[in-house]
């Protein structure tokens, strides 16, 4: 497979971009997601995420249940900072 | 800086919030509210049904599941029952669940506005999200998730082609085929990474008739064209679904369609700390869960797609349970035994045969992992766990 092949949408992440990331010696999802971006676009990685960790299994010959996924947190979906802050008003 | 409160949120209480009104939300509701408890069901689509309403076709199975149904009827059905229920559910539509907190509060949008919602017991009825496939040029406009497909065509009325490359000869696969033929598309051929077909025989058999290619063995290594999709690459694939070289051929396509299958939407049970479970044969990680759908935290339930990835007529058996579960928890009512036996045994008849094997094969192993865990205690009356 060309590595020009997306994995991230919404963070415009190829292939080669994450293997580059796996071969600098970052192996977890979690350090991939703070030095790449991916699970922190809008779809909060519902389209990379199982992708990106099936990559960390090629690599490292790890199962993919041994791999770990990053922490879940509140919002599930992007929201405007206004539905959070409308409840203010400045004088 | 001065602030002025421009309005006051309340905390809203409900004893069971149903999150997600599709076939196992709806019958999770309908349950709850059946047992004389107060329920919230809440979905972040306008309309109640989830997947139901974009499928055309009959479902069958037995009568007890609507079989020779349509879905959206299936969904439209299920939505009168809770409007003509002895309870009155509230319904929240439009409205997402955000997040959940420590505290047990969850999080809700509606209308750009956030408030808190504090349920006594919680059903997580997110449904499934779809798996993507890694190939070249897989971001070519043309290249649709199976569920897109099926928005625009049975919800929206557009078709997104003219000739469509299926991925995935799973019953999503077959099913759009099909829906795509009815649309007046043209699908070229249904390309299937797997020794054998894995949906329904009477699927396959419809599409085949019809005169669609099924590949088994075979995969997709590229989309071509400019701007957007032109054709496909596909080949044949070793028993380790590796590519074999010289097999290559190209397909004329404007749309490739993706139906590689699901995964199950479990952020907030993530959030909550439910414990997971990595089964591959329901669809990747999946929350830890008993027969009563009670997850490893007492007041969270789970229901359809959300707890393994199977069937509608099966999501709607298991909403059932959770509806009947939660309410039961509250009620400490003593009757459930019988109720709950009796949907346990429509689940068995449902995952019989064939093709229940892989669903019965990941149950076993979630069954297996949930026997060693001792996290709650049991209510010896009602046979479920303390929340």
């Amino acid at each position: 497979m060309e590595e020009d092949t997306i994995v991230c949408r919404c963070e415009d992440l190829t292939l080669a971009d994450i293997r580059s990331v796996l071969q600098r010696g970052y192996t977890s999802l979690e350090e991939i997601k703070r030095i790449t971006r991916c699970c922190m676009g809008p779809c909060q990685g519902r389209t990379c995420r199982d992708l990106v960790v099936k990559e960390i299994a090629r690599s490292s010959g790890k199962k993919i249940e041994d791999i770990g996924l990053t922490v879940f947190r509140p919002p599930v979906k992007p929201i405007k900072i206004k539905c959070l802050l409308g409840v203010w008003e400045h004088e | 800086m001065r602030c002025k409160r421009e309005r006051v949120i309340f905390l809203q209480q409900t004893e069971i919030a149903v999150v997600g009104g599709g076939p196992a939300g709806l019958a999770a509701a309908l349950e709850a509210v059946k047992m004389g408890c107060q329920v919230t069901l809440i979905d972040r689509h306008a309309f109640l049904g989830g997947q139901l309403v974009k499928q055309t076709h009959k479902f069958f199975g037995s009568s007890k599941q609507y079989a020779g149904i349509r879905g959206i009827d299936i969904a439209k059905r299920l939505a009168g029952d809770l409007d003509s229920g002895p309870g009155k559910v509230s319904l929240e539509l439009n409205t997402t669940v955000l997040g959940y907190y420590d505290d047990g509060v969850l999080l809700v949008e509606k209308d750009e506005r956030v408030s808190p919602l504090f349920p006594e017991r919680i059903i997580v009825a997110t449904g499934a999200m779809e798996k993507m496939l890694l190939f070249r040029n897989n971001d070519l406009p043309g290249v649709y998730g199976a569920g897109a497909v099926q928005t625009l065509m049975n919800l929206y009325g557009v078709v997104p082609g003219c000739r469509v490359l299926m991925i995935g000869a799973g019953n999503i696969g077959l099913i759009v085929s099909y829906q795509l033929l009815q649309a007046g598309v043209e699908v070229a051929a249904i390309v299937e990474g797997d020794t054998r077909i894995g949906g329904y025989l009477v699927h396959a058999a419809k599409v085949q008739r019809s005169g669609i290619p099924i590949y088994t063995s075979h995969t997709i290594l590229e989309a071509t064209g400019e701007n957007c999709v032109e054709g496909a690459v596909i080949c044949q694939v070793d028993e380790k679904w590796q590519p074999l070289a010289g097999t290559e051929r190209e397909i004329a396509v404007d749309v490739i369609c993706l139906a590689v299958g699901l995964t199950p939407l479990t952020e907030l049970l993530r959030q909550a700390g439910c414990e997971m479970y990595y089964v591959p044969e329901l669809g990747g990680y999946v929350p830890l869960r008993d027969e009563n759908m009670q997850t490893t935290l007492p007041h969270i339930f789970v229901a359809g797609d959300a707890a393994g990835v199977e069937e509608a007529s099966i999501a709607m058996v298991e909403g059932k349970i959770a509806g009947i579960s939660a309410a039961g928890s509250l009620r400490s009512c003593t009757k459930i035994d019988g109720l709950l036996e009796a949907c346990r045994q429509e689940l068995h008849e449902l995952r019989a045969g064939d093709t229940g094997d892989k669903s019965r094969r990941g149950l076993e192993k979630l069954r297996k992992t949930m026997e060693k865990r001792k996290y709650a205690e049991k209510d010896e009356s009602t046979g479920l766990l303390r929340a």
